[in-house]
């Protein structure tokens, strides 16, 4: 009996059964393995393509895949209207992606996180302010407001990245706030106060720690989110403005040519969807993972 | 219509877990017979719950029972489909549960949840079943009966609540009522009250009841018979007297000591306790249960499993190697 | 209730001021509306007239004030570029929009809503797991590519349905659903955790224990205490969608309030831009001022008191 006991035990240490959740995970070993390729690409793109995406030789124009009969291993995925290569195009294309979501999550998540902790922590008034700035911000039309700004400023990867930080921000806010109100009723933040330690102290060792798991769930998620709405935008062409290989940029400069050319807009539009869906997937795994009582 | 209003024999639920199976419930068998009230004593995680979800056939979807027979009423509901048992549910077998404030739906008023329990097992109007609706909940004391059926649960206090479930559980006056601690929820003197009422009720309406609870005091207000349960086993059954004047399993011995007795029990005296833990019951298991906080325990006990036995043929069972005289002899009481 | 509606009408107020506000010192601050008004050929000479003419040399709070006075009454300004009222342009415009807004939600819910429920019933098992599946295909899915994807498998290569336009129902069809199916996960998911959260209560625990048919325990019991937080969700996505419609619109030429949007950002028309920015907050916060108190009487303990 006590054999049992504690063998049970030991498979139970916090990293093994924490080992076990996330490699177990089906959801978070794909993501991971297609957002660890895209990082690596996107890294090590000077390297590895083929070709200089700038380069126009217009001679080459549409050329077809490798896979079309028409096609040649010199341009592996073709080349756009205008003699790109594509392929290195979709290479630096997922620098652009990861970049602008890289950086607008980080934007965003400094100013949702500092709102939302505030609010939780402070509650009152600091509460009723920051839930006040979160409902206006909610009843503005995003995808509208960035159009405008990037229309007034001008596009570029720069803007883009400042305006989608400073709009995304909400679902960190909200997140951090209802995690912050939660910790905050513990007991143990309650000792913490009886003992005296200052609030700078408070929120770094007690609140913080505890908010994390919540903040690397909604950051995976925002990033996702923000790749989407750029791609979006610079379809539009209120976004990355050319000739930038940004992703949404090749689908939109695809579009007129979709019926004749058709990879022209499937491979960027794959490549993100595959891209976001891979962030989704760690998002999603990272909250099964993290808390795995919200699964089901 | 027997006598014996519920026989089981042999019940057993498994759980399936990550690291195992997990036997919550091993070898229960049990009988009421009508107008007895059988108490179901344990501590929490004992099995005592699920014996009496895996009555009514509600165990959890993970869970498995196994039962050689089942008999409610004389009738054996064993291999009752389930559409079969939801016949049975709230109109020959009645459950009530531990929680009033969370059972009933907040969404519709009490008259809407007692009636559509009446329609659906009776062939009544609406009107008909609002008049029986009105008439139980006078009978377990709630005044304003007629106002009482508009009403949300949620304007109701707890009390009120376990009564109104009281009502809606007898509205098909059923054979067998089956009250997982009905009264843990509630204040100490709304409690006394409750039960009051259940034995009332049960006199009148000539039903069997089982109650499940952890509280020796409550056992003591209403049982006519008592089964100890301890790690999924019943280890001690007999009547409400012989299990409090002799107890014989060192378990029921040692949660009788726990209780101080007003007139018996010297100021000053520690307060029993049992040292150890429930042991893990995930995997095979042999031996005794209770053996690692037994104090008379030895190797012969976890050699082979025990069974529950009876030698003076008096009806009082217990699950223990020992004899009667060793016990009285080596057991502190 | 009418305490709490009271409150809640008073914070909507408040809010569409709000958003109000920022939206036109966003626009006026960015950028120089006497310059955006004459036109790209105007001499520096004509911009100052037009700013004088126009009051745009007033201190921003002054020139926001008289534009809220003159909003209230109706009157969003002229276009620079239509150069007819903003506020019957967007009105003539919206109806479209609607159309194609409705028809989203409600593809979305007939999608989303039967299907969580499945997957709540039988959890783990296939149908759950296509559920899920679609669910997150579904967020990955870039609209704009949908789009073009649909329109090249549908309208070309079968013919089945028209390219651009809105003259028929059929023009709706695929706008319909590049619009929708980007609402359908989230739906999905909270009516499958609602509905798995509300099975695991008590109280359907006693709705069985009563013997009452599962059809009934699902459907009068279970599924109308986890569609509260469905309904205040589905009008978020409503107004949501309103912001979805600009790329949609695009796309398949509807010429709805989306499409609007677009051609007036293009040209720095921003009299119609404001106009459209208040229409779209003003909506979305009329929408979940209703969707709350649709909520509130639902749920009967909020109702009474």
């Amino acid at each position: 009996m006590s054999e049992i006991n504690s063998k049970t035990l030991e498979s139970q240490t916090k990293s093994s059964v924490f080992r076990r959740r996330v490699f177990g995970h089906q959801g978070v070993m794909i993501g991971a393995a297609i957002v660890l390729a895209a990082v690596l690409i996107a890294l090590s793109a000077p390297l590895i393509a083929p070709h200089d995406p700038y380069y126009q030789d217009l001679l080459n124009r549409l050329v077809p895949p490798v896979w079309d009969s028409r096609g040649s291993w010199e341009h592996i995925l073709g080349t756009d209207h205008l003699g790109r290569d594509y392929l290195s195009r979709l290479i630096y294309g997922a620098r652009i992606s990861l970049l602008i979501g890289v950086g607008a999550a980080l934007i965003s998540g400094l100013i949702g996180t500092v709102l939302g902790v505030a609010a939780g922590y402070f509650g009152g008034r600091v509460d009723m302010i920051v839930t006040f700035m979160i409902t206006v911000r909610l009843s503005m039309p995003v995808v509208l407001v960035a159009l405008a700004v990037v229309a007034i400023v001008g596009g570029s990867l720069q803007v883009v990245i400042m305006v989608l930080g400073f709009l995304l921000w909400d679902r960190f806010a909200v997140v951090m706030r209802s995690s912050t109100l939660q910790i905050r009723s513990m007991d143990y933040v309650a000792a913490a106060q009886a003992v005296g330690c200052s609030t700078t102290r408070i929120l770094t060792t007690e609140i913080m720690p505890n908010v994390v798991n919540n903040l690397i769930v909604i950051a995976t998620l925002e990033i996702a989110h923000a790749i989407i709405l750029e791609a979006a935008l610079s379809f539009l062409g209120l976004g990355v403005q050319p000739p930038l290989p940004s992703w949404g940029l090749m689908v939109s400069e695809g579009k007129d040519m979709m019926l004749f050319e058709p990879w022209l807009i499937t491979i960027p539009g794959v490549a993100l969807f595959l891209l976001v869906l891979a962030i989704n997937l760690l998002g999603d795994g990272a909250r099964d993972i993290t808390a795995p009582e919200n699964r089901n | 219509m027997s006598d014996r209003v519920l026989h089981v024999e042999n019940l057993t639920v498994d759980i399936p877990l990550a690291t195992g199976i997990l036997h919550a419930v091993d070898g229960v068998s049990l009988h009421v017979d009508r107008g007895e009230t059988l108490c179901i004593v344990g501590e929490s995680g004992c099995g005592k719950s699920l014996t009496s979800l895996a009555l009514m056939d509600l165990l959890p979807t993970k869970a498995t029972r196994k039962i050689e027979k089942l008999e409610l009423g004389g009738e054996s509901i064993l291999g009752y489909s389930e559409r079969e048992m939801s016949d049975v549910r709230g109109n020959k077998m009645g459950m009530i549960f531990q929680e009033p404030m969370t059972s009933l739906n907040p969404a519709f008023t009490i008259g809407n949840q007692m009636i559509e329990t009446l329609r659906r097992h009776r062939n009544l109007s609406n009107d008909a079943a609002s008049e029986l609706a009105k008439r139980m909940l006078e009978k377990v004391g709630i005044t304003a009966a007629g106002q009482r059926l508009g009403q949300y649960p949620h304007q109701l206090s707890g009390g009120l609540r376990q009564r109104v479930m009281i009502a809606m559980t007898l509205l098909c006056e059923p054979e067998l009522i089956i009250a997982d601690e009905p009264t843990t929820a509630l204040d100490v003197t709304i409690q006394a009250q409750i039960l009051l009422l259940l034995k009332e009720l049960q006199s009148e309406f000539d039903m069997g009841l089982v109650l499940i609870t952890h509280d020796l005091g409550v056992v003591a207000r209403i049982a006519t018979r008592v089964a100890v349960m301890y790690a999924g086993q019943i280890v001690e059954e007999g009547t409400a007297k012989q299990i409090f004047e002799n107890p014989l399993h060192p378990y029921t011995r040692g949660l009788m000591r726990c209780i101080p007795v007003p007139g018996k029990t010297k100021r000053g005296t520690p307060l029993g306790s049992i040292p150890g833990m429930v042991p893990s019951l995930i995997g095979d298991f042999t031996g005794c249960r209770f053996a690692d906080r037994c104090e008379l325990a030895g190797d012969v006990c976890r050699q082979s499993d025990v069974p529950l036995r009876d030698p003076n043929g008096k009806l009082q069972a217990y699950r223990c190697i020992h004899s009667i005289e060793m016990l009285a002899k080596g057991g502190v009481a | 209730m009418l305490y709490y509606t009271l409150k809640r009408l008073g914070l909507a107020g408040l809010v569409a001021l709000t958003v109000s506000f920022i939206s036109f010192g966003l626009l006026y601050i960015s950028s120089d509306p006497a310059i955006a008004m004459a036109g790209e050929t105007a001499s520096d000479a004509d911009i100052e007239a037009i700013r004088q003419l126009y009051g745009f040399d007033r201190p921003i709070l002054v020139q926001y004030f008289d534009w809220l006075q003159r909003a209230m009454s109706g009157d969003l300004g002229k276009s620079y570029y239509f150069r007819t009222d903003v506020s019957a342009l967007i009105a003539e415009r919206l109806s479209t929009t609607m159309t194609l807004g409705v028809s989203a939600i409600t593809f979305a819910i007939v999608l989303s809503v039967p299907l969580g429920v499945a997957a709540a019933i039988r959890p783990n098992s296939v149908i759950d797991r296509i559920a899920l599946f679609l669910s997150v295909m579904g967020q990955a899915l870039p609209s704009f590519w949908f789009a073009l994807m649909l329109i090249v498998f549908l309208s070309v290569t079968f013919r089945l349905l028209p390219t651009s336009g809105s003259d028929t129902w059929q023009h709706f069809i695929m706008p319909t659903i590049v619009l929708g199916y980007y609402a359908a996960p989230a739906i999905m998911r909270l009516t499958r955790t609602g509905m798995l959260e509300v099975l695991s209560t008590d109280y359907i625990r006693t709705a069985r224990a009563k013997g009452l048919r599962p059809r009934v325990v699902l459907f009068k019991h279970a599924l109308r205490n986890a569609v509260i937080p469905v309904v205040s969700l589905t009008a978020v996505q409503f107004g949501f969608m309103l912001g979805g419609s600009i790329v949609v619109e695009t796309i398949f030429a509807l010429h709805g309030a989306g499409f609007l949007a677009w051609e007036s950002i293009t040209r720095n028309d921003l009299p119609t831009v404001q106009g459209l920015i208040l229409v779209f907050s003003l909506f979305y916060i009329v929408l979940t001022f209703f969707a709350d108190l649709l909520n509130a009487w639902l749920d009967p303990r909020i109702r009474i008191n």
